[in-house]
């Protein structure tokens, strides 16, 4: 028991490094629009901690560079972070019913594509240990790149930058392809989303909407469609 | 001062999002067309993020679209996720040597 618990927590340091690094390397940018907003490396640092979220920091500054009222951030954050309730609501379905309370408190702090996308890929239960075994490179990964934004700028290379980034486009490929492969309903799916997406990004009025609205609308339409079409059988629902 | 309230105030309402069907559905939803939708909601969101996102990541989109290729490869092969991601990356790095 208190191996697999080891094993768990392992297996989510190694699978948290390549976002790790990612997230190191892309919220450099997030650092540089902190600083030009006003924010101390600290108050770069603080935000990122308590955020890890990318569109919603930059909605974030942006607000706070208008000047806007707490009530605005407040719904800014709400309408760029609301794909994230979609993911925690499909967390919470695959969560064991015997586990502690407390995980699920701990669990969701640091829901972002890429964690939901790892956690939820593994078969069978969640499970809590290899999440927080991902968090460890991943949070000081956001953290420290978004400070060190606000003191260095772009430091890093623009061809270090592009590499990291589609290193976490590459963990998603790795979270859809293995179902795909096995199951027809889920490739055309894949098919789909990545049509719709691109038909999403340059018809107009959609186009106009932020990329977090655009994804939410597409995850519940395609999938919707597909919960009615093509109803999972009871023991399916739970292995991904 | 004026900065930590903003922060503390999304940073609540991040965590509440997050933490909310987490911890209000706790027991496993019965209907089988939600159990369905729930479960289908990983693969197609991630792949509404992919593309064509990936192709914008990079400096280049030749880079990006060769990622998206080797990365697409990888994973059909069997490569998991650290591989996949290391093979992406790589990918990246050496090509934007040359464009």
């Amino acid at each position: 028991m208190l191996l697999d618990k080891k094993r768990e927590l392992l297996a989510g340091i190694r699978d948290g490094v390549p976002i790790g690094l990612g997230y190191f390397a892309v919220s450099f940018s997030l650092g540089i629009l902190a600083k030009s907003v006003g924010l101390t490396p600290i108050q770069a640092a603080v935000m990122s901690l308590l955020n890890n979220a990318s569109a919603g920091e930059y909605m974030g500054l942006t607000m706070i560079a208008a000047g806007a009222t707490y009530w605005e951030m407040a719904v800014a954050t709400l309408i760029t972070n609301a794909r994230y309730l979609l993911m925690s609501c499909a967390m919470s379905q695959r969560m064991d019913p015997e586990t502690p309370f407390r995980h699920r408190l701990f669990m969701s702090f640091d829901i972002t594509d890429e964690l939901f996308g790892i956690t939820i890929a593994r078969p069978g239960y969640l499970s809590p240990r290899y999440m927080y075994g991902a968090m460890i490179p991943a949070i000081p990964g956001w953290m420290v790149g978004t400070a060190l934004g606000t003191l260095a700028g772009s430091v890093l290379p623009l061809r270090v930058v592009s590499a990291f980034s589609v290193a976490l486009y590459g963990m998603f490929i790795a979270i859809f392809i293995p179902p795909a492969r096995k199951d027809k309903v889920v490739a055309v799916l894949v098919v789909l989303a990545f049509a719709s997406s691109w038909l999403f990004s340059w018809l107009p009025v959609v186009s106009a909407l932020s990329d977090g609205t655009r994804t939410i609308i597409l995850t519940v339409l395609l999938s919707a469609g597909a919960a009615a079409l093509f109803p999972r059988k009871e023991q399916e629902v739970t292995g991904a | 001062m004026r900065i930590y309230l903003y922060i503390l105030v999304m940073a609540g309402v991040s965590y509440a999002i997050r933490a909310l069907p987490m911890t209000v559905f706790r027991k496993p939803i019965k209907s089988r067309f939600i159990q369905s939708f729930l479960y289908y909601v990983p693969y197609v969101t991630l792949a509404v993020m992919t593309f064509p996102a990936i192709l914008h990541a990079t400096q280049s989109q030749v880079s990006g679209a060769a990622a998206l290729v080797v990365g697409l490869a990888a994973a059909w092969l069997g490569a998991d996720l650290f591989k996949t991601a290391v093979a992406c990356c790589a990918v990246v790095f050496i090509l934007e040597f040359f464009l």
